[in-house]
């Protein structure tokens, strides 16, 4: 391909060059465009192949004339550094342009030019996109499940309550920090535990009872892997520091916890749950479906919770172990106060991607008939009244996942950055 | 004195604690078994499953017993896992390259697209093929080829099946060729160890890899006939094809979304591996007089590798573990077949999620020892 560079610019003509590749590299563009855009084909009096090929063509052509070791134009320079290093990346720069530029009509017609949004009926929807009319209608089925609408106000006073009291402890005056770690492993999940399980349950304080049946929707989502992270968090811990114990039974027993958890995928463990569980339990004893599904993923997440934790106890240097041994401290006062402020602090990362990974995992609950966001797709989409909308209540649904878990994901790298830095 | 019964009590307890939950629970399940009228045993396993299963590799009808419907099931299983696991290979191993690429459009392409696929649940992802992407496809009648042979309906994707005659044969060369590639390698490492010459062991293994398989054609008398599907009406309004393999949507949907998320983690894989080679490797290599091509297989990639391949097998197994996704969409994989059906059927919810969850298990014990084998092979010796 280098034979290609022939036609290269040099000192005298290099304007004369310039203008000639930009011109062939915006016609190609112009060209492409014409065609996604108006559905016009200029260049259809050519022979078939080379008209579906002549804006590649065209565009190397130009891609090519443009390309100089060292111009002196700012730009130009950040163009040809970037997408235009040799003659190979040119090709895939003009194949990228031109997939953007081919795929942006049909889509933006479909989601909003030709979208429907307007009315509570499938009549409404008439136009040939998206009818979002359906998501509207159904949006809080989807949030809320088939809890009742009048009450919905207690699920949004639950979450709000639970995240202040989550935000609580960087409020606390300093001689009370001591104590964060113990509020924030034993106190809050007992704290957003009532509170959730009062408000939303009901059946006390002169609210009314609603059963776990009707829970659903986004709104379970968030409640099922809320519980199991706050629930599997202090679980992970002691299984980490069993499998570094230096008791051989207990080490045994915890790496024997985790590495079965860890080896068998989610689905078995919810069938676990539904179908083994409830035989596992003395005959007159009835526990809620939701409650199995929740300790199985409590279970479940524990285990890889353990060696989130396990990575955070390695990475603490042996110096710390040694000093609080020469201390005259003790194990458990050496981890409480010594150990476990430090190596938390360094796992929240991987507490965080441990967080992102269980909300991912939630959506199956609905295989065991809990239905959260994808039960509720599901439901809606049989809707006699509403057949043939599932692209936009998946789209609708991945929207909102992929919104909730690259926030996350992006927090999570933040805080890694940070630690990193300051260690 | 003090200190052995320090060392010894919280195990006797952790032990006793741990036995007194099994024995609970078994105490439990004897009772519930009792009093519903179900007695422990896999004497099942012989029995006749009379159900049918839409898709299998291995000859199955109702008739079969139970043991075989969970071999069934398992197969599915692999057979899913496997296809998925060659094509996140491919796909990861591109993004993965293509985000440490020059090009500033690439590396974004290659970025955005971990990032979109990473971030959906993956439940959701088969969910939007199976019943939103696969559904818009066309009905057998009105779908047209794909190259020609190969037809994409919304029942399914037909290839044409292979017809063999004498398939014993060809594969006895297959392994002739595998031995010798083995015997030329060793030879050519001793050689070049010893003498320092280098033999071309690619092109020849290369030859041979085409060579000897041809020659069977014209000697061994094998010969390969291709059943190409054929469109055929049943009544007025159904057609079907028939005479080629067809591959249901529910593998398409099943394989399409475990590789194209699955891929996502993996491309990360590689992008570590990549750059977890420092560039002094290279610079060094370069000052002793290596050939660029040299220091690709002699110096990065092995080291890369190293970095590579213990978290994409992790990656793999985790595409295996997740491809019991597919009883949501009735995929007959273990899952569905052997944890659903035949559970529904015989009612022994006990025997049979243990059996599933230990199969899973071994396979992830399985892996996880070949790998520790396979870290501790290829380690960096260090004093």
């Amino acid at each position: 391909m280098n034979s290609l560079n022939f036609l290269k610019s040099n000192k005298q003509n290099f304007y004369y060059f310039l203008y000639l590749g930009l011109f062939f590299f915006s016609i190609s563009i112009i060209d492409v465009a014409i065609n996604a855009f108006l559905k016009i084909n200029i260049t259809s009096f050519l022979p078939g192949m080379l008209s579906i090929f002549l804006p590649l063509i065209l565009g190397f052509i130009g891609l090519n004339f443009i390309r100089t070791e060292y111009s002196g134009i700012k730009s130009l320079d950040i163009i040809n550094k970037n997408i235009n290093t040799n003659n190979f990346n040119a090709i895939l720069t003009l194949l990228i342009i031109f997939a953007i530029i081919k795929a942006t009509p049909p889509s933006l017609s479909w989601m909003i030019f030709d979208a429907n949004i307007s009315g509570d009926t499938k009549e409404a929807c008439t136009g040939t996109g998206a009818c979002w009319t359906y998501v509207k209608v159904w949006f809080r089925r989807f949030m809320y499940g088939m809890y009742p609408n009048d009450l919905h106000w207690r699920i949004n006073l639950a979450f709000i309550l639970v995240i202040a009291l989550g935000f609580f402890g960087f409020f606390l005056r300093d001689n009370l920090k001591k104590y964060l770690a113990l509020y924030y492993v034993i106190i809050y999940p007992i704290i957003a535990f009532l509170v959730i399980y009062y408000l939303i349950s009901g059946g006390a304080f002169g609210l009314v009872w609603v059963e776990t049946g009707a829970w659903g929707g986004l709104s379970l989502t968030f409640i099922v892997s809320f519980f199991c992270l706050i629930f599997c968090f202090p679980l992970g811990m002691v299984l980490a520091l069993g499998r570094r114990s230096n008791l051989p039974m207990i080490r045994y027993i915890s790496i024997g916890y985790i590495e079965f958890w860890r080896g068998v995928p989610l689905i078995t463990v919810l069938f676990m749950s539904s179908v083994m569980f409830p035989m596992f339990l003395p005959e007159d004893f009835f526990m809620d479906k939701l409650v199995r599904v929740i300790i199985a993923i409590t279970l479940f997440e524990g285990a890889y919770c353990a060696e989130v934790i396990r990575g955070g106890l390695q990475a603490l240097p042996r110096g710390q172990y040694d000093a609080a041994k020469s201390l005259g401290m003790g194990y458990w006062k050496m981890h409480i106060f010594v150990i476990l402020p430090q190596a938390l602090k360094l796992v929240i990362p991987g507490i965080c991607n441990t967080f992102l990974a269980l909300v991912k995992d939630t959506p199956l609950i609905f295989v065991v008939g809990l239905a959260e966001l994808a039960g509720m797709l599901a439901l809606a989409k049989t809707n006699p009244k509403w057949l043939g909308f599932a692209m936009e209540g998946y789209i609708f649904a991945a929207i909102i996942f992929w919104i909730i878990c690259y926030a996350m994901s992006k927090y999570s790298y933040n805080l890694e950055a940070k630690y990193k830095t300051e260690r | 004195m003090n200190n052995k019964i320090k060392k010894i009590l919280p195990q006797i307890i952790t032990v006793l604690f741990v036995l007194g939950i099994f024995g609970f629970f078994t105490f439990n399940a004897q009772i519930n078994m009792d009093n519903r009228g179900i007695d422990f045993g896999f004497g099942f396993l012989t029995q006749e499953s009379s159900f049918d299963v839409q898709f299998s590799l291995i000859e199955y009808s109702g008739s079969h017993s139970y043991a075989r419907a969970y071999l069934v099931g398992l197969l599915n299983t692999l057979l899913v896992s496997f296809i998925s696991i060659i094509f996140c290979t491919i796909l990861g191993v591109i993004f993965g390259v293509a985000r440490l690429s020059s090009n500033y459009l690439i590396r974004n392409s290659a970025a955005w697209y971990v990032e979109f696929f990473r971030n959906i649940p993956l439940l959701l992802q088969i969910f939007f093929w199976y019943y939103a992407a696969l559904r818009a496809l066309p009905v057998p009648e009105k779908a047209g080829p794909w190259f020609g042979v190969t037809y994409m309906t919304i029942k399914g994707y037909y290839i044409p099946s292979f017809i063999w005659t004498n398939l014993d044969i060809f594969l006895y060369s297959i392994l002739a060729v595998i031995v010798s590639i083995i015997i030329i390698s060793t030879y050519a490492k001793k050689l070049q160890e010893n003498e320092g010459k280098q033999i071309p062991v690619f092109f020849i293994s290369l030859g041979l890899i085409f060579l000897l398989p041809a020659l069977t054609f014209f000697i061994g008398g094998v010969s390969l006939d291709f059943g190409i599907p054929v469109l055929k009406q049943l009544s007025k309004t159904s057609y079907v094809f028939e005479g080629g393999i067809g591959l249901p949507p529910e593998l398409i949907a099943l394989v399409l979304a475990l590789s194209l998320y699955t891929s996502t983690f993996v491309a990360e894989c590689v992008r570590a591996g990549i750059q977890g080679i420092g560039k002094g490797q290279k610079e060094a290599a370069a000052s002793v007089g290596l050939t660029p091509n040299q220091i690709l297989k002699l110096v990065v990639m092995p080291q890369a590798l190293r970095i590579i391949i213990p978290p994409t097998t992790n990656q793999y197994l985790n595409l295996t573990k997740n491809s019991s996704l597919a009883a949501a969409i009735a995929y007959p994989d273990l899952v569905l077949v052997f944890a659903g059906t035949a559970l529904m059927q015989t009612g022994k919810a006990i025997e049979i999620v243990s059996i599933t969850m230990l199969t899973y298990l071994s396979i992830s014990l399985a892996i996880a020892a070949i790998m520790n084998w396979y870290n501790k092979k290829i380690e960096i010796k260090e004093k």
